[in-house]
């Protein structure tokens, strides 16, 4: 059995230096209401359809090097100057659902949806694909696919990457705080201990809750059942029902564990790896000893993109998977970084990061994490009323 | 050149009648449609067809009557005391402030210049484990070491009342402040203590204030989801969360589209008792 690794004390000290990518957050604990961080993209959405030197992508918030004194985005501003193309970045991606459920009447009438590039998650992806709102890359015009690491460069929905390619890769995990848990969490019964009662946040993100959960059953999420899923959701209402979990969140849950309302966490890599740097130490991630959930945002071009949208998002594209670029991007973001190479080139810019396991994990703990399995249309909706029922929706 | 005398009330009725025809009449057809459809056999993910299964409403609502519930009870405790705190402070505004009047009024209205979402996510500050509140609470020994309030009804209740107190402040001030003082006098001459001249005279004058403020407070807080979304837990989700939910997680418009009109539904006839009691003269 491996050892359980936390962030290690050179990560959390180079990471004190960084710029705060959290920082920017504060306050602006996101709800599910659509459209409310949209104003917090940059650009402005003035232009309604794409034109020939311009590039419209819609990103998750903080999921992008920003340089706080300039207020730009360091790795597009050099995109830009590099090819001329005007590149729109709107954070307003805050859920995978919503996202959708915003933009699909526009996707389904052929209606230009405002941006040429994208950034669903797998699953989400994969029901793009199924619908026919995405388009296929030309292919020339991104010799850096290559760049891909080999363990993502075959997915179910997208065999040959031929209409996606990986932003960020996200591990799933146990999050907490060191003082009210010292010995760390690294089971479901550790996070279940008696000092978290009530101060447990769970993700919104059904594959990454209950595959954390499921995982601690013993279930293997790339096979799982229907039964199994449901006895797993059962579990989880029982622990809201019980008063062991306070919420089910998005992203701001990172929020509920700095103000103290929580205490231990279903969470994502990234977040945890800030919150731990910010707070000198005060939080720590592990993956949890049965083993924790991978997951992807893919980069993709919906069907509404016109051609010139196209090739601009596919020269972006090429862009980011160049390895220093993706260096660069990964140091600001601390997600699993998907390009090969970029190792070699974070030594350079951040040597103590490239040593850390949650942006370049190695084999050992890539066998670690888990990929929840594709599911049908119907299981989909299926699942997803259970998953939503049981948070009292 | 004339229009002849009886079109222009309606020409002057047209552009509100375009608007309300664009943006209500149209989008509550369309919600009545997707109300009734059902999921195509072996279509994807968000693909409904008409079937006018009207069992949807029944489904709907027997599966989520615990929000419902939840959601009616929440927005009369909110009216309740945002009536409570509303009318002492609309009734000081309109006889007591003086030359404060106009900065009072200024006041009341000041948290609009704020979003409603920022101000709702301050109040997870206030009310969480660092905000000032629980720690003081906890000290005076009202609340255990162990309670808290954020993720709780009192949250979600608290922040409603203060989200929606201004809705319920102005239409008491704008009543109250057109209460002729010479009545409250005469009462005062027919030998009326304070207190009855309050009661006889002041209350029932200022009712079309407290009806036409209950609904704005009620109408909007039966259906709001914000505070409960910010302020609340799974124990405490209202209709409106349900919605959402269903909506944009799950992707059934259907059910959402039904739960929508029940809700509208209950809201009206709630609504008409409500001032079928209180005397529609009263609004005007």
């Amino acid at each position: 059995m491996a050892k359980e690794r936390s962030l290690s004390p050179q990560a959390r000290s180079i990471l004190g230096t960084q710029v705060s990518r959290r920082a920017v957050l504060a306050g602006a604990g996101g709800i599910g209401a659509a459209g409310l961080l949209a104003a917090c993209g940059g650009g402005g959405s003035s232009s309604s359809g794409g034109d020939a030197t311009t590039v419209r992508w819609g990103n998750w918030p903080l999921y992008l090097d920003f340089d706080e004194d300039s207020k730009t985005y360091p790795t597009l501003v050099k995109f830009s100057e590099k090819t001329g193309i005007d590149a729109k970045y709107f954070e307003d991606y805050n859920d995978n659902d919503e996202f959708f459920g915003k933009v699909q009447a526009q996707l389904k009438l052929g209606e230009d949806i405002g941006y040429d590039v994208v950034t669903p998650t797998d699953w989400m992806a994969a029901r793009w694909i199924r619908l026919g709102y995405s388009q296929k890359y030309d292919a020339a015009n991104i010799p850096n696919k290559v760049n891909i690491l080999d363990s993502l460069a075959s997915p179910s929905y997208d065999l040959n990457r031929e209409s996606t390619l990986t932003w960020q890769g996200i591990m799933g995990g146990f999050g907490w705080n060191v003082e009210k848990n010292p010995k760390g969490i690294r089971t479901l019964d550790d996070l279940f201990a008696p000092q978290n009662k009530g101060k447990i946040v769970v993700l919104t993100e059904m594959r990454d809750t209950i595959g954390v959960i499921l995982l601690g059953q013993g279930v293997d999420i790339n096979k799982v059942t229907e039964d199994q899923f449901m006895n797993a959701v059962d579990f989880m209402a029982k622990k809201i029902s019980d008063g062991w979990i306070r919420g089910v969140k998005g992203n701001e849950y990172a929020e509920d564990l700095t103000s103290g309302d929580a205490t231990a966490v279903i969470g994502w890599s990234g977040d945890m790896f800030i919150l731990a740097s910010e707070n000198e130490g005060k939080f720590d991630f592990a993956i949890p000893e049965s083993g924790g959930t991978i997951s992807g945002d893919n980069l993709m071009i919906p069907s509404t993109a016109s051609a010139a949208g196209k090739a601009n998002a596919e020269k972006m594209i090429n862009y980011y998977y160049e390895p220093a670029v993706a260096a660069e991007v990964a140091a600001y973001v601390n997600y699993v970084c998907p390009v090969k190479g970029a190792q070699a080139e974070m030594e350079k810019i951040a040597p103590e990061l490239a040593n850390s396991e949650y942006i370049f994990p190695t084999e050992k703990t890539a066998s670690r994490l888990n990929v929840f399995r594709s599911l049908t249309p119907d299981e989909e909706t299926k699942w997803a009323e259970a998953f939503q029922q049981a948070q009292g929706n | 050149m004339s229009f002849p005398k009886i079109r222009v009330p309606y020409l002057l009725l047209l552009p509100g009648f375009a608007f309300l025809f664009t943006f209500f009449i149209l989008p509550i057809i369309n919600l009545a449609q997707t109300s009734t459809q059902t999921p195509i056999a072996g279509g994807d993910t968000g693909e409904y067809e008409q079937t006018l299964a009207f069992g949807n409403y029944i489904q709907a609502f027997v599966d989520n009557k615990e929000q419902f519930g939840r959601s009616f009870v929440y927005a009369t405790l909110a009216t309740i005391f945002a009536l409570a705190i509303a009318y002492p402070l609309a009734y000081a505004i309109a006889f007591k402030s003086g030359k404060f009047k106009n900065i009072l009024l200024v006041l009341v209205v000041a948290p609009f210049f704020t979003s409603f979402l920022l101000r709702t996510i301050a109040w997870k500050q206030i009310l969480g484990e660092e905000g000032f509140v629980v720690p003081g609470l906890r000290s005076l020994h009202i609340i255990g070491q162990q309670t808290t309030l954020t993720s709780t009804s009192v949250a979600v209740v608290a922040g409603m009342t203060y989200n929606f107190l201004p809705f319920m402040t102005l239409p008491l001030y704008a009543s109250l402040e057109r209460i002729d003082p010479r009545t409250i006098e005469a009462a005062g001459d027919l030998y009326a203590n304070g207190i009855t001249a309050f009661r006889r005279v002041t209350v029932p004058l200022s009712l079309p204030g407290v009806v036409a403020g209950t609904l704005l407070t009620f109408i909007p807080a039966a259906g709001d989801y914000v505070n409960a979304a910010i302020l609340g837990s799974p124990n405490t989700k209202m209709i409106g969360n349900v919605i959402e939910s269903r909506y944009f997680k799950i992707v059934d418009y259907p059910t959402a589209a039904a739960l929508s009109f029940t809700l509208m539904a209950a809201i009206l006839i709630l609504v008409t008792l409500y001032i079928r009691k209180a005397g529609t003269e009263e609004l005007v």
